[in-house]
């Protein structure tokens, strides 16, 4: 397979690889499109990582604390439904609601903080690797502790990893406690641990509590390693799930650990455990640490992984071909994922000339910022509009994360919502913008003939940038 | 295609908002199925069936459940086993009406527990996973040829069961800006030819223009998969939107010409932790899922005796209570059936009992009916599809599996 012409290749390197190119950005990659991705490649990782865990722990601090001055404030006075009772505290000064709200903003600050580096940065092939890094270990704020917790954890566990292992990523993600508390992990205990054993005692069997959850150890097989065609069974989920039990989140009595990761040795189901044909001593922490490198080390995660990544960058049904180059260099690096992006770059098969996917709403609202050199400047110009496409900011419907297929968003709906968005936005911004120069500029060889003269033959420049906004071209890449 | 898109366009550019017809549609479809209708409600992450309908009758519910048992003096009682969730009232009142009835064990072919290949199942209608990419109520619409009515999802994006070659509408709360352009007929220009946006697009400008034609007021219902959160303002605005959103599609469906096969999904079942009992986690989500109901059956008035609802999940909980106060993934679970083209009648399909060896498995409800048997029922004798179509192109391979005939 021949590669395209350096013009076209250098827009797809900003389109398809990147989020969508910035003015002059296509001119900056045409020389070397290759050389230009490539050098966006560094040991570091993605912007906006950190290398410490402070962020997730305090979050999680004040998240607790919130809570239970929350649940003594309603003890100490129950309110009633309607209304205040004289000589009460208003809410909008009532400090327990202001923690409540400040808590909330976190997570809107957050998110805000991502779109903006998306739509700003000039090595956005870079941040799309992130963000595939992010979905792939999806923690999503559908509870108020994960949605305060997500940012913190794509910075802490995430980013700093995109280029390295898999395995430390794998880890990293399956230790964070936004993901221990998602997914569950962290009130997880052996039923013949210390504290199993003392639950079981109890007189009434209702209060006996305590007990596996086996839910983070099953989503780690089938969908952050093997895959749900790996060759493993119900007990292997149950086997796996007993070694990561203590896996956990200290709380208020440990200061020092307080929203930070514990091991929890009392809470740790002792022996020896056999998770897919393997058996594993019992090391206490390192037990199911142990099996995350093995499942990391697994073949079948490199095809599994290998073939989304593809299916992200290329199109919904993946270049077989691609896959395999994807594959060979994952094999033969031991799952290094710096090299794995080399081997994207480097592959013909990533380079169709026909763009296969359809973008979707987070992207085609970053991609219009970057259209016009701009980003969006409150969390309100993107949180309603993403909620409206079904794409709401954090929040992943499952732990498989948002679809990577254009069928699933390509719906008749979000078309109409798309094309509402794009002519609110263009009313805003395209009164002193040269819409003939944007579709040049953001589409470079891609621009067809037939959406160059609708641009050019437009009434307005709200309709004509409008128009390049909703063209087929832009919404795929 | 081409002529009717130059119809629409027409219609659009004489400002005229009332473009009703929708795609594939074919004239004598009004006879032949005299307006029935299905909504089929897809409730993701694995509904825990022992807690929608708790067999309290079954001397081993309490002893399994433990602390999130539904209470036998909460729950409403159905017959001497079964009861239903105390936040399930409307649908208890249309049982008591014979209006709705259960399924207490049902599941799709698929013994996986993962959400996604089980889910991928159900709503593909395959015997396997990953066996097909369109889903069975598309199939379905291909199937009825010249008989083919007008179809809907709920929602932004696209649920797998009515995706696939029959272009169908889709519609969610909150949308386009009411002032005219001429930017929907300019973009129906730059996609023609364009095999995926083209359709979609001319889709969505009819259903634009059928939404501003009901009556019930859109602009202010929050999207459908909005979570109560557990705070009881919340809830209560949960549960309202939850209504107004039944109404709302029905309010589609009462348009002439309206969709008579309707998707919609619920989200926020997959409750390993603290699912709670009477109250709690659970108990808001299916308060949710009865003020749909209500709504659905309040908007559709004279027109419910034409209608089944369905609301079925991937797969069920485990029948014993786990280590944080939840339930892990299972297999069997409860779906519900309700609607004024019922039968009256008892629960559909056997019900296993809890005993220990009769789980499925040590540890799940054991199915005794196969999802594919009660969709095939429903679509042979509410929706008139051959048998024929449904062993081998609705169902494919389902020969083996009998319809579950009778319940209309």
């Amino acid at each position: 397979m021949a590669l395209p012409t350096k013009d076209l290749m250098a827009s797809i390197a900003a389109t398809r690889f990147g989020l969508g190119a910035r003015p002059g950005e296509i001119d900056a990659a045409r020389s070397d499109p290759q050389g230009w991705l490539s050098r966006q490649i560094v040991g570091r990782g993605a912007d906006l990582g950190v290398a410490n865990y402070d962020l997730s722990a305090s979050r999680i601090a004040d998240f607790r604390n919130f809570r239970a001055d929350r649940r003594d404030q309603r003890m100490e006075a129950p309110k009633t439904e309607m209304g205040m009772k004289p000589g009460e505290t208003p809410p909008e000064k009532d400090p327990v609601q202001i923690a409540g709200r400040m808590i909330r903003e976190g997570a809107a600050e957050d998110f805000l903080a991502r779109a903006r580096n998306a739509a700003s940065t000039d090595a956005s092939f870079r941040e799309r690797w992130a963000t595939f890094w992010c979905n792939h270990f999806t923690v999503s704020g559908v509870k108020l502790i994960t949605a305060v917790t997500v940012g913190p954890f794509e910075a802490e566990a995430i980013r700093p990893r995109v280029f390295g292992k898999f395995e430390d990523l794998l880890i990293a993600s399956s230790a964070h406690p936004a993901m221990l508390l998602y997914l569950d992990q962290a009130q997880s205990t052996g039923p013949n641990s210390r504290i199993g054993m003392a639950l079981q005692k109890r007189p009434n069997p209702r209060n006996r509590g305590g007990g596996l959850n086996e839910n983070l150890a099953r989503e780690i097989l089938e969908l952050h390693t093997v895959g749900v065609d790996g060759g493993y069974g119900q007990a292997d989920v149950t086997e796996f799930a007993r070694c990561m039990t203590g896996w956990s989140v200290g709380n208020q009595r440990e200061p020092e650990k307080f929203g930070k990761f514990v091991f929890r040795e009392y809470a740790h189901e002792p022996g020896d455990r056999t998770v897919m044909g393997k058996r594993y001593n019992d090391r206490g922490v390192d037990q199911a640490a142990s099996v995350m490198k093995d499942l990391a080390a697994s073949p079948k995660t490199a095809r599994f992984v290998c073939t989304k990544l593809a299916r992200h960058f290329v199109a919904d049904v993946p270049p077989p071909e691609l896959v395999a180059d994807l594959e060979k260099t994952w094999l033969s690096t031991g799952g290094h994922l710096g090299e794995v992006a080399k081997t994207l770059i480097a592959s013909p098969h990533a380079w169709a000339a026909e763009p296969h996917k359809f973008k979707t709403p987070y992207e085609f609202l970053i991609s219009s910022y970057r259209l016009i050199g701009g980003q969006p400047g409150a969390i309100e110009h993107l949180a309603p509009t993403l909620n409206g496409l079904g794409m709401k900011a954090y929040s992943p419907p499952s732990p498989k994360g948002w679809p990577d297929e254009g069928a699933y968003w390509a719906t008749p709906d979000a078309l109409i919502k798309r094309m509402a968005w794009a002519e609110s936005f263009s009313a805003q911004v395209a009164a002193d913008r040269d819409p003939d120069a944007l579709a040049r500029s953001g589409l470079g060889a891609r621009l067809s003939e037939r959406t160059g003269k609708a641009v050019a033959r437009a009434e307005s420049r709200p309709e004509a940038l409008s128009l390049l906004l909703m063209s087929p071209e832009f919404q795929r890449r | 295609m081409t002529a009717h898109l130059l119809t629409r366009r027409s219609l659009l550019a004489a400002g005229a908002g009332l473009s009703v017809a929708f795609m594939g549609r074919s004239a004598s479809a009004d006879d032949a199925l005299a307006g029935r209708k299905l909504i089929v409600v897809i409730c993701r992450g694995g509904m825990d069936g022992l807690s929608v309908s708790p067999p309290i009758g079954d001397p081993d519910y309490a002893g399994l459940r433990r602390g999130i048992a539904i209470p036998s003096e909460a729950a409403l009682r159905l017959d001497d086993t079964f009861a239903l969730h105390p936040s399930l009232a409307a649908i208890h009142t249309m049982a008591r009406q014979g209006e709705a009835r259960i399924v207490p064990a049902m599941a799709s072919p698929d013994r996986a527990r993962s959400h996604f290949e089980a889910q991928d199942v159900l709503e593909t209608g395959a015997a396997g996973v990953y066996a097909t990419d369109s889903g069975w109520l598309n199939r379905s619409l291909s199937a009825m040829g010249d008989r083919r009515v007008p179809a809907l999802s709920v929602g932004a994006t696209s649920p797998l069961i009515m995706r696939g070659p029959v272009q169908t509408g889709a519609w969610s709360p909150g949308r386009a800006s009411e002032k005219s352009s001429r930017l929907p007929s300019l973009l129906m220009d730059l996609y023609a030819g364009d095999p995926l946006l083209g359709p979609a697009f001319a889709q969505g400008l009819e259903t634009e223009a059928m939404a501003k034609a009901t009556m019930v007021d859109m602009s202010k219902a929050p999207p459908p998969g909005y979570a109560g959160g557990g705070l009881a303002g919340l809830q209560r605005q949960g549960q309202a939107s939850a209504k107004r959103i039944g109404q709302t599609v029905a309010g589609f469906m009462m348009q002439p010409e309206g969709p008579q096969l309707v998707a919609l999904s619920a989200e926020g079942f997959d409750t390993h932790a603290n699912q709670g009992a009477a109250q709690g986690q659970l108990a808001n989500r299916l308060a949710y899922l009865d003020s749909l109901a209500e709504g659905l059956r309040e908007g559709l008035g004279a027109q419910w005796s034409k209608t089944v609802v369905v609301f079925a999940t991937e797969f069920g909980r485990t029948a014993r209570i786990n280590g944080t106060g939840g339930t892990d993934h299972g297999t069997g679970s409860t779906a519900i059936l309700l609607g004024g083209a019922l039968k009256k009648g008892g629960i559909v399909g056997d019900w296993p009992t809890l005993k220990e060896n009769a789980l499925f498995e040590g540890r799940d409800t054991r199915p005794s009916i196969d999802s594919r048997a009660l969709f095939k029922g429903l679509l042979a004798d509410h929706m008139g599809i051959d048998r024929r179509a449904l062993d081998t192109t609705v169902f494919p391979d389902s020969a083996g599996v009998a319809p579950v005939l009778g319940l209309v």
